[in-house]
């Protein structure tokens, strides 16, 4: 868990749910003859609602408690309540703030570069040409590895000498001597680069399904109207794909919030903090340091970026798209 | 003119080729590199890292395959996934039941309270699930892993597992009710077979979610005992930091797991995340 996809991975699809009355069943309940009893409907959701409870709720309602105080994780409950303390030493933090700057950086080029790599091979993909099935499963493969197992593969690749990378160079007669994973100005564009290895057969699944809800009765009749290719690309699939790129963004930002896994394992988020995100942060003051305050103040942080991100987002993105998505999400099942 | 639309047609496949071959390069080069470093001894992999191995050596992978560790860390993962599946999806389909199928009071608040769950970064609650797994004194144990694992894994079923129970008739339900069948009867005899289907694409989703997972395990398992291929594959390359071709190979054997099952659960992964990401 942690990271740009699986659990976390799972997508935020219900996010937009909140609130949202439901109308079939919730405006006009359906009449049965025997209604089952209150105990009986609360034997169904007691398992659930416990187990959510408990492993949900309670960390995070803990977390947002214990951010307030100094505390080294011992001794029962923490006492010496130091107010906004931890807050404030959070953005006096220069690793805090350069965890920022770095999530900045990978969402920007994620939006630059992975998200138009991965719509043009969507679309090239959605053609109609021999090999595009085995081409497909292909480009998804490095989504369904194991992250930390690719960060270990990935660590092998890029390092001195005897790695890939330096190989591949040396090959060609180039006698680089870069260090892939040791050098603080390079190390955020290599884990861009594995990255977008990892993440974009995923996106480009996302879009292949968007392009394929687009009917083709609308490129028929643009075609009778004498469109263009070029013209029914951008007045159709352009406009028409909007909804799966603003869902595919969203997914992104929030992934990069929580990046982990990866990045722990390749550099551990060296060298000298060059490459460190907001969990790895985290980690290393709670588990390393035993600043359980500070780092929950700073799991806090993490929450409030993401949930700030998300209602924006929605109020000012995502609205219109998602009128009925979630009575649609489990309808198109295979 | 036929001549001139069929140049034009071979033109576009040429570029189509090209484009998906250097893609393809992309993606299977480090793994090729993985594969194929795995059957080359260390001075190999120094001297020629790029070509096929010379001679093939199969020792890392029998070296790999003939430790307990490897076997007892693919147990532990199989094991903490099956269980956690089972887990999210028994209770998520309990909880979808009465939420898509009875009005009560109260019902928006409670569907409210696990939608929001979706919002919370596992990251941000692995500190405090520390501290009470360590009252609850489930660290060093699969349980401490598998359910929070379960808990965050409900959002996401719930959220799917209802559409699904919503688009089941009215009428399926009467004529159980008429057959005098009380709503157990019926979620268990007659609702979840016919959510099948759906089924298998959560479970899907759940078993990878819980196979790929390593920050969880990471905290809760300090002993070796009962880590995951996740945390063995790290673990590993640091003891053998200076044996690249040996970590290879134990690289290469843990994605083989994921690999076998994306191939035979293509359908059901792909649908499943899609589902979850865009809108049907």
């Amino acid at each position: 868990m942690g990271g740009r996809g699986v659990t976390v991975k799972a997508s935020p699809q219900g996010s937009p749910a909140v609130g949202r009355p439901d109308r079939r069943a919730g405006g006009n309940p359906r009449r049965r003859s025997g209604r089952p009893g209150a105990g009986v409907l609360a034997s169904f959701i007691a398992p659930g609602l416990v187990l959510f409870l408990l492993f949900v709720i309670l960390p995070v309602l803990f977390a947002a408690y214990v951010a307030f105080f100094r505390w080294n994780g011992l001794g029962g409950v923490p006492t010496d309540f130091v107010g906004l303390e931890n807050f404030r030493n959070l953005l006096q933090d220069d690793v805090f703030l350069g965890d920022l700057w770095r999530l900045g950086l990978i969402v920007v080029l994620s939006l630059v570069v992975q998200l138009p790599l991965s719509f043009g091979l969507a679309m090239l993909l959605h053609q109609r040409f021999p090999g595009r099935t085995a081409f497909r499963l292909l480009f998804f493969v490095p989504y369904v590895l194991t992250e930390a197992v690719t960060a270990v593969l990935f660590r092998l690749v890029f390092s001195p000498r005897r790695g890939f990378a330096d190989s591949f160079l040396a090959n060609l007669g180039i006698d680089a001597q870069i260090g892939w994973l040791s050098d603080r100005d390079i190390i955020m564009f290599v884990i861009f680069g594995i990255l977008t290895w990892k993440f974009f057969g995923f996106h480009m699944i996302l879009f292949l399904a968007g392009r394929q809800n687009i009917p083709d009765e609308l490129y028929e009749a643009a075609e009778i109207d004498g469109a263009t290719r070029s013209q029914a690309f951008r007045n159709i699939t352009l406009p028409l794909m909007g909804p799966t790129l603003r869902m595919i963004v969203f997914l992104s930002v929030i992934g990069t919030v929580q990046l982990f896994d990866l990045v722990y394992v390749l550099t551990g988020g060296g060298p000298f903090h060059a490459s460190e995100t907001l969990a790895i942060t985290m980690y290393e003051q709670g588990f390393q340091r035993n600043q359980i305050g500070y780092a929950s103040a700073l799991s806090i942080a993490m929450f409030l970026i993401s949930l700030v991100f998300a209602l924006f987002y929605q109020r000012l993105v995502l609205k219109r798209d998602l009128q009925g998505s979630l009575t649609n999400a489990g309808g198109n099942r295979s | 003119m036929s001549v001139i639309t069929r140049r034009a047609h071979l033109l576009r496949h040429t570029g189509f080729y090209i484009a998906a071959f250097l893609t393809t390069a992309f993606v299977a080069t480090p793994i090729l590199f993985a594969l194929l470093g795995g059957f080359k001894d260390n001075q190999q992999l120094r001297e020629n890292a790029l070509g096929l191995p010379s001679p093939w050596n199969v020792e890392n992978y029998t070296d790999v395959l003939s430790s307990g560790a490897f076997w007892q860390q693919t147990f532990s993962s199989i094991f903490i996934a099956l269980i956690t599946t089972f887990i999210v999806v028994a209770c998520s389909a309990m909880v979808a039941f009465v939420f898509a199928r009875f009005a009560f009071r109260g019902r928006e608040g409670l569907f409210t309270l696990f939608a929001a769950g979706m919002m919370f970064p596992f990251a941000v609650a692995v500190l405090p699930l520390f501290i009470i797994l360590r009252t609850f004194e489930l660290l060093n144990s699969p349980l401490g892993v598998i359910l929070p694992q379960a808990a965050f894994g409900l959002p996401l079923t719930i959220i799917i597992l209802r559409t699904f129970f919503r688009s089941i008739p009215g009428e399926v339900e009467e004529a159980a009710t008429i057959d005098g069948a009380g709503p157990w009867l019926f979620f268990v005899r007659i609702l979840l077979p016919m959510a099948r289907p759906v089924l298998a694409t959560v479970s899907v989703l759940a078993l990878v979610g819980s196979w790929n997972s390593f920050l969880l395990p990471l905290v809760v398992l300090q002993k070796s005992t009962w880590w995951t291929l996740p945390l063995g594959v790290t673990q590993f390359s640091g003891q053998y930091a200076s044996d690249t071709a040996k970590v290879l190979a134990f690289v290469m054997l843990a994605m083989l797991p994921a690999l076998v099952f994306y191939a035979f659960a293509e359908r059901h992964l792909i649908s499943g995340l899609t589902s979850g990401g865009t809108k049907g």
